[in-house]
């Protein structure tokens, strides 16, 4: 592809340290977060394509400068995955805008960003170089020592050597020291390491902290959901631009073939069909489009029925693999998941998966607690203005499913998409598609009746427990003050306990309350 | 003189017979219970219904009394099993005070109750229980020695003689003091020795009551002077119910010309609503005295406008069950038609003895 040269035109490295807040690297404390969250999905990325369980060693070590407030720190993150061809090692770490996720599946980053502005960042703010040592699996071990010039956007090898691989070991190593406000960043981290543990369970991550805490995620299945596969993408969500692009690169020579190879879901029969409703002739040369005919062509989609996206490009998470993180990191008494089918939002298409837990380590008392996810990654910020705040405070009515505001309750969104409708560029939070909306309520309702269930089943014998402790209290005392009226020893009332619960049905019948 | 002595005789056994028959009910209580649990079956306690849909009017005993509804007070029942406990612990309760001849009162309950981790949420709860045993055991709360705080007060020529430990046997008269004696315990269960007056007067305020005295109104109308300090209490229209009977006098209530003065003139001859299930606690043949409404008139007596408030409790009266006669409906017109309330220190516009030189003769001869 060609898009890469479009933005290398601009300095796409000038451009990003100059909008750096874009990328999320705003303030030393943000930087950390967002360094080692993108590190991190990476990492996971990198083992997922290939179904390798992940296991995952970040380290982070305080280096100079205080404490407290903005200091020097020591990033280190060793992962398991598929390596990097020792050839693109410089680029893919010393280019911004270079990467493998240009094409539509379903993968945590979208522009092979996040990996990179870590390393511009730690560049700027110390001056230091990276150190990677990456090999895809045969006999030797590469390890580049690199920097990024960023006026052309271009990587400087400052060394390069080479390790033999005894153990065929593959996977990446990446060092190097950037400027952070850890303690101010610490709680964030933490809570990220922990949500991505329940949004990967299948992955082993080892954290040691600057302080030389150590902490361990463990895996709790070796399980994978099935990789992305790549897709075309499909007319709905294409615009006037991308078809451009897709036209200069196109080898077809008449419009039937362009679009039956270009799109997702369209065939011959489509294709011609939509080419008769826009007056386009089948024969044409996609080359000879004029700009309003391009136009027209990218309007007509928008009119046109076709078939709706399939998702074999999503990789959702499945009902399973969810419960089993839920469980794993938060040891709840209750879970129920649910997968959506695949919809779609105009053109892209997606899939929503929930989670709904009671119990364990879940908080009490704050009302529903939501953990957010797209495409595996959590969402952390800005949490009030997602599609799924509104749904989870409003959209639901919880006190239908029994839920009181006082319960330790926490609710899982997770939505996987070729593009993830977010609101902004910032990537914290999803925009309220009412596709999307209507897909998370729907199946939020599913779970909430299981929780609901659950709660009426817990209610019911918190209910038999308080009447069991109310007889359990009075009846001995009747029997007690009965006999010394009489003057006789104290009835068993044993035998009547016993009889407690079964007497529930009669209790209204009773009689008339004075 | 001999019928006289066997008479007093047979009074003298009264609390002590009284006491038996509430011990003995008690354990009946007791028994019934015991029994059902001994027979694996949930106690409970039958006892008439005290709500206001079971309170009837009865033209016969001149009273309220509760209907032939029924609640029936369930263990089993999880609302009911707390205060058929707290029923049953205060019946055991109240079993020691009367078998060990001591008292109590309404809070001194409320507190006992703590002792045995029984404790009430509140007074009105452990009051609304003591209540509730009452109407099982169909005897008043001084009957098994609880008594109210407020307590009213006897002035006259009557010689009683104690029951209570410590002082049985011995006699006191009632004039031997001049602020009066305390209508408590000791007096309740004390038995009528010698009596030389031959009418009681009672008297809703203090003030009047101390000025009886001094104007020697005993004396002068041969009268037991009683001082119901406001609304009368149990003890005290039990006490006027007792001298009614025992001793055969007719009892006059003075009260304030208003609705609530009047009204506590007809708690002493009807009762009240909240005692409908309790017997001989009212005077039917007690006449109310004054002072009337038609006396604010007839005796120019100094007065206040009604309020909105005393309007509205005298058209509650009116419809009343208790105001039927015809003295009742002619009171509650005028009252309604002067629109004035006069309180009994009115009377002292016309000097400090008028009220009982004058007016009160004339009113017992206009009583008969």
């Amino acid at each position: 592809m060609s898009l890469q040269e479009v933005f290398q035109e601009i300095s796409a490295a000038d451009f990003f340290y100059r909008n750096r807040d874009i990328a999320g690297f705003t303030n030393p404390s943000r930087a950390i977060y967002s360094t080692i969250r993108e590190l991190v999905e990476n990492s996971l990325d990198a083992c997922e394509i290939r179904e390798i369980p992940p296991e995952i060693y970040l380290r982070v070590s305080h280096e100079s400068g205080p404490t407290e407030g903005p200091g020097i720190y020591r990033v280190h993150i060793e992962d398991n995955g598929i390596g990097i061809p020792a050839d693109i090692v410089p680029s893919a770490f010393g280019q911004v805008l270079f990467g493998s996720k240009y094409k539509l599946r379903q993968t945590r980053g979208t522009f092979g960003l996040g990996g990179k502005m870590a390393l511009l960042y730690g560049q700027i703010t110390t001056h230091g170089k990276a150190t990677i040592t990456s090999s895809v699996g045969p006999t030797k071990i590469h390890q580049y020592e690199l920097a990024i010039d960023i006026q052309k956007n271009r990587p400087l090898i400052l060394n390069h050597r080479t390790i033999p691989n005894q153990d065929r070991w593959h996977g990446t190593v990446i060092e190097f020291s950037t400027e952070a406000d850890y303690t101010r960043a610490m709680p964030k981290i933490l809570e990220y390491l922990m949500q991505t543990a329940i949004v990967a369970p299948y992955a082993s991550i080892t954290y040691v902290d600057p302080r030389g805490r150590l902490y361990r995620f463990d895996r709790a299945t070796l399980k994978m959901p099935k990789p992305p596969l790549e897709t075309l993408p499909h007319p709905y969500g294409v615009d006037v631009e991308t078809m451009r692009r897709l036209i200069d690169v196109a080898k077809e020579h008449t419009m039937v073939d362009f679009l039956k190879n270009n799109f997702h879901r369209v065939g011959k029969t489509i294709a011609t069909s939509f080419l008769q409703q826009v007056n386009i002739p089948n024969k044409k040369n996609p080359k000879k489009l004029t700009p309003d005919e391009i136009v027209q062509l990218v309007n007509g989609m928008k009119n046109f029925k076709f078939l709706p996206p399939d998702a074999s490009c999503l990789s959702p998470l499945g009902e399973e693999l969810l419960e089993a993180g839920i469980r794993k990191e938060l040891s709840p008494e209750f879970v129920s998941v649910y997968q959506r089918k695949p919809s779609a939002y105009s053109g892209f298409p997606f899939i929503i998966e929930v989670g709904v837990a009671y119990g364990g380590q879940i908080e009490q008392g704050q009302g529903v607690k939501l953990f957010r996810f797209a495409n595996k990654i959590p969402l952390l910020f800005d949490e009030a203005s997602d599609v799924s705040w509104k749904v989870v405070n409003g959209g639901i009515d919880w006190r239908h499913y029994k839920v009181s505001p006082d319960m330790p309750i926490a609710v899982f969104v997770h939505i996987c998409s070729t593009k993830v409708p977010y609101k902004t560029v910032g990537k914290e939070f999803i925009a309220d598609r009412p596709d999307v909306e209507r897909e998370i309520v729907n199946a939020l309702r599913e779970v909430s009746r299981q929780l609901s269930l659950f709660l009426s089943k817990k209610i019911n014998l918190a209910h038999d427990k308080r009447r069991l402790d109310v007889f359990e209290k009075y009846l001995p005392k009747i029997a007690t003050f009965s006999a010394k009226l009489a003057k006789k020893k104290p009835v068993d009332v044993t035998p009547l306990l016993k009889g407690v619960l079964r007497h529930e049905e009669q209790e209204d019948e009773g009689s008339e309350e004075i | 003189m001999k019928n006289k002595k066997t008479k007093a005789a047979k009074r003298s056994n009264r609390a002590e017979e009284k006491r038996t028959v509430v011990l003995s009910s008690l354990k009946d209580l007791g028994e019934q219970l015991y029994a059902q649990l001994s027979h694996k079956q949930w106690p409970a306690v039958k006892m008439p219904s005290r709500s206001i849909t079971n309170i009837n009017y009865d033209k016969h005993v001149r009273q309220y009394v509760l209907g032939d509804h029924y609640v029936n007070r369930s263990a089993r029942n999880i609302r009911h099993v707390r205060p058929l406990t707290q029923l049953v612990w205060t019946g055991s309760f109240v079993n020691e005070l009367s078998s060990e001849r001591k008292t109590s009162t309404l809070r001194d309950v409320f507190y006992s109750a703590q002792a045995y981790e029984m404790s009430f949420t509140d007074q009105a709860e452990s009051d609304d229980i003591i209540t509730d045993l009452e109407t099982v055991l169909g005897h008043s709360r001084e009957d098994f020695n609880v008594f109210p705080e407020e307590r009213s007060a006897i002035f006259g020529d009557l010689t009683i003689q104690y029951t209570v430990p410590g002082y049985e046997g011995k006699t006191l008269n009632l004039s031997s003091h001049p602020d009066g004696m305390m209508i408590g315990p000791a007096l309740t269960n004390a038995e009528f020795v010698e009596c030389k007056a031959d009418k009681i007067i009672a008297i809703e305020k203090g003030g009047l009551f101390t000025r009886f005295i001094e104007e020697r109104v005993h004396e002068k109308f041969k009268a037991l002077l009683i001082h119901t300090a406001g609304q009368a209490p149990r003890a005290t229209r039990a006490l006027l119910r007792r001298m009614n009977n025992e001793l055969g006098l007719p009892v006059y209530i003075f009260c304030d010309a208003d609705p609530w003065g009047m009204h506590i003139a007809n708690v002493i001859i009807s009762g009240s609503a909240n005692a409908a299930h309790l017997r001989d606690l009212n005077t039917p043949d007690a006449k109310w005295a004054g002072v009337w409404a038609s006396d604010i008139v007839d005796y120019k007596l100094p007065s206040d406008p009604l309020t909105d408030l005393d309007i509205k409790r005298l058209y509650e009266l009116d419809k009343d069950p208790r105001y039927e006669g015809k003295l009742w409906k002619q009171e509650i017109q005028t009252f309604l038609k002067v629109k004035r309330k006069s309180e009994q220190e009115a009377f002292s516009r016309y000097g400090l003895a008028y009220i009982v030189d004058k007016y009160l003769p004339a009113k017992l001869k206009e009583l008969g």
